[in-house]
């Protein structure tokens, strides 16, 4: 096995053994989109144009999505707090891959948001939200929600490895909950005035929305909006590979050079 | 010239916006040694252990760990040294045995459960072995630490200040592995503010003030240095002054009164004096002695004379 696989891999069982010793914040921050889900659903929804079950089932993709951009504070938050550890200088001390650590904290996040994710769909569930399209296409829909949320877990362990400020990191977690209000993921772009619905359907989080709900057989794809949601498969993957591709360098490049 | 010093530093400078942490470093250990970096706080001793184990870049200078340059090679470094210190350390949030296990998988060791367990045992972890190294005590993350840095035997191991604060068993469970590594021959770059732990443990001493190596030897050649400590006690506070007089004139050091006890102490370069000479002296001029002594100075005192460029009064 290459050095970056197996090192990878030891740093994936690091990180999951933490969140297995000390869960209390991984399960916190699944509570968080359950209620939205509730709030959101039964007391907004109810002044929407749209029938409430209608609505929930429009939002259920929208909070996955807004769920997965939260990996921009976590990432930021658990690298900026790692870069405080003196572990991190016994990793720089040893042969040991210099992508293995950013990239173990960002896969096992993935495993963590798999399995937290699941209690979220339960209460979608029962909230009247269901697959309306094929399986294969589902899937599809989840994985593309995690290599979305791959790709803001990059972003937030650059930004914490950069800033190496928790504080920082949880300023950034107030504007995260902000991020998707410019979206689609919680209300449709298209009551919006013009310069604000050309930002919101630009958001990449508009973009991953839209695809969810055309996975999952949710809500059509809006033809007339800006070309990511208008192609919105397309358009995700092309933000993730953007998003992943500068920031995932930047993050390992970072890490490597410590304080050098 | 370069297999025979494990560590070979020249010239090697540090600087953080305008403070020169370290400026020309120059130092040779030889393979199999221990070497006891001293200074007092701020002098760059552990900004020099951070450049030689590859987590600071020189801005200037060049250094070859068991062979291999710093800079250019990196990872062969890695390869062959062990960290300790204030920095590299554990992960808090991992139990003991988790912690020596990644580390273990981490060096490729083929049964890296095996490995850890040794190690826990070896350091009086086994208790403790399931609890969050957060919980564990100063003494027991310490060692810990060093368990983590002997997961594979390295061929240089730096010490940063391994013993700090740390509760007698724990300092004798960590001086005597680092005797086991040596006799094995692993070479030991060690740092302190205990000289006593360099003296328990350096074949060689480094004094390093100011960014740079300023004096370097033995710790008896240190000693021979800083010459012989004489100390008196006097029955009485009223003959303090007359005794004084004498021991400036037999060692050309103005002694350093301790009323409370009635002593006088003076460090002198003079080797030849000689405690029935001292006596003698003392006597004739009808100081009543209650004591008197002739010793090699502590490193404590020698390290202080070195660091603090007092100039002697004259004789």
């Amino acid at each position: 096995m290459s050095t970056l696989a197996y090192d990878g891999l030891a740093m994936v069982g690091r990180q999951l053994r933490r969140v297995r010793n000390s869960p209390g914040l991984a399960i916190l921050t699944q509570v968080m989109p359950i209620n939205m889900l509730l709030f959101f659903g039964y007391v907004f929804g109810s002044a929407l144009a749209m029938p409430g079950r209608e609505y929930r089932s429009f939002l259920v993709p929208g909070l996955l999505v807004s769920t997965a951009a939260g990996g921009l504070m976590t990432g930021m938050f658990q690298a900026a707090a790692d870069s405080h550890r003196g572990v991190m200088d016994r990793f720089r001390t040893m042969p040991v891959s210099r992508a293995a650590v950013p990239l173990g904290q960002a896969v096992a996040d993935l495993v963590v948001t798999a399995i937290g994710t699941v209690p979220l769909l339960l209460v979608g569930l029962a909230a009247g939200w269901r697959v309306e399209g094929s399986v294969p296409r589902a899937v599809g829909a989840v994985g593309l929600l995690l290599l979305f949320r791959f790709a803001c877990t990059s972003i937030g362990i650059f930004l914490g490895l950069l800033t190496r400020s928790e504080d920082a990191a949880g300023q950034l977690g107030a504007s995260t909950f902000v991020l998707p209000l410019l979206s689609n993921a919680y209300i449709p772009t298209d009551g919006l005035p013009g310069r604000l619905r050309t930002v919101a359907e630009w958001n990449p989080i508009s973009a991953v929305t839209t695809a969810l709900r055309d996975l999952f057989g949710n809500a059509p794809v809006p033809g007339d909006a800006a070309w990511p949601v208008a192609h919105p498969i397309a358009g995700s993957l092309l933000w993730c590979a953007v998003l992943i591709g500068v920031f995932l360098p930047l993050a390992v490049r970072r890490y490597a050079h410590g304080e050098r | 010239m370069t297999s025979t010093y494990a560590v070979l530093s020249e010239g090697l400078e540090k600087k953080f916006g305008d403070v020169r942490a370290v400026r020309g470093l120059d130092l040779a250990v030889a393979q199999g040694t221990v070497c006891g970096v001293l200074g007092p706080n701020g002098a760059g001793k552990t900004t020099a252990v951070r450049l030689l184990t590859t987590l600071l870049r020189p801005d200037a200078g060049s250094a070859r760990i068991a062979g291999h340059d710093l800079v250019r090679e990196p990872v062969a470094v890695r390869r062959r040294i062990g960290v300790t210190g204030q920095y590299a350390s554990v992960d808090g949030d991992l139990t003991g045995r988790e912690n020596l296990r990644l580390f273990a998988r981490l060096h490729r060791v083929r049964a890296p459960g095996q490995r850890a367990d040794e190690l826990l045992e070896r350091f009086a972890l086994a208790e403790a072995a399931g609890r969050a190294a957060s919980t564990y005590s100063g003494g027991m993350r310490r060692r810990l630490d060093l368990a983590a840095s002997l997961i594979r035997r390295p061929e240089v191991l730096f010490l940063d200040e391994p013993t700090t604060g740390l509760d007698p068993a724990s300092r004798n469970l960590i001086w005597n592995a680092v005797r086991e590594l040596t006799a094995d021959g692993t070479t030991v770059l060690l740092t302190t503010q205990y000289l006593e732990e360099a003296d328990q443990l350096a074949d060689d001493i480094a004094l390093v003030d100011r960014g740079r190596v300023t004096h370097t030897g033995s710790p008896a050649q240190f000693k021979a240095v800083i010459g012989v400590h004489v100390e008196v006690v006097v029955t009485n506070a009223e003959v303090m002054v007359k005794a004084a007089g004498v021991l400036d004139q037999l060692t050309g050091v103005e002694p350093s009164f301790d009323h409370e006890r009635n002593a006088l102490g003076a460090l002198t370069r003079d080797r030849t004096l000689t405690l029935p000479r001292l006596v003698r002296e003392l006597d004739a001029a009808g100081v009543p002695l209650l004591d008197a002594s002739l010793r090699q100075p502590t490193l404590d005192e020698a390290f202080i004379r070195l660091t603090t460029d007092i100039k002697e009064p004259a004789a």
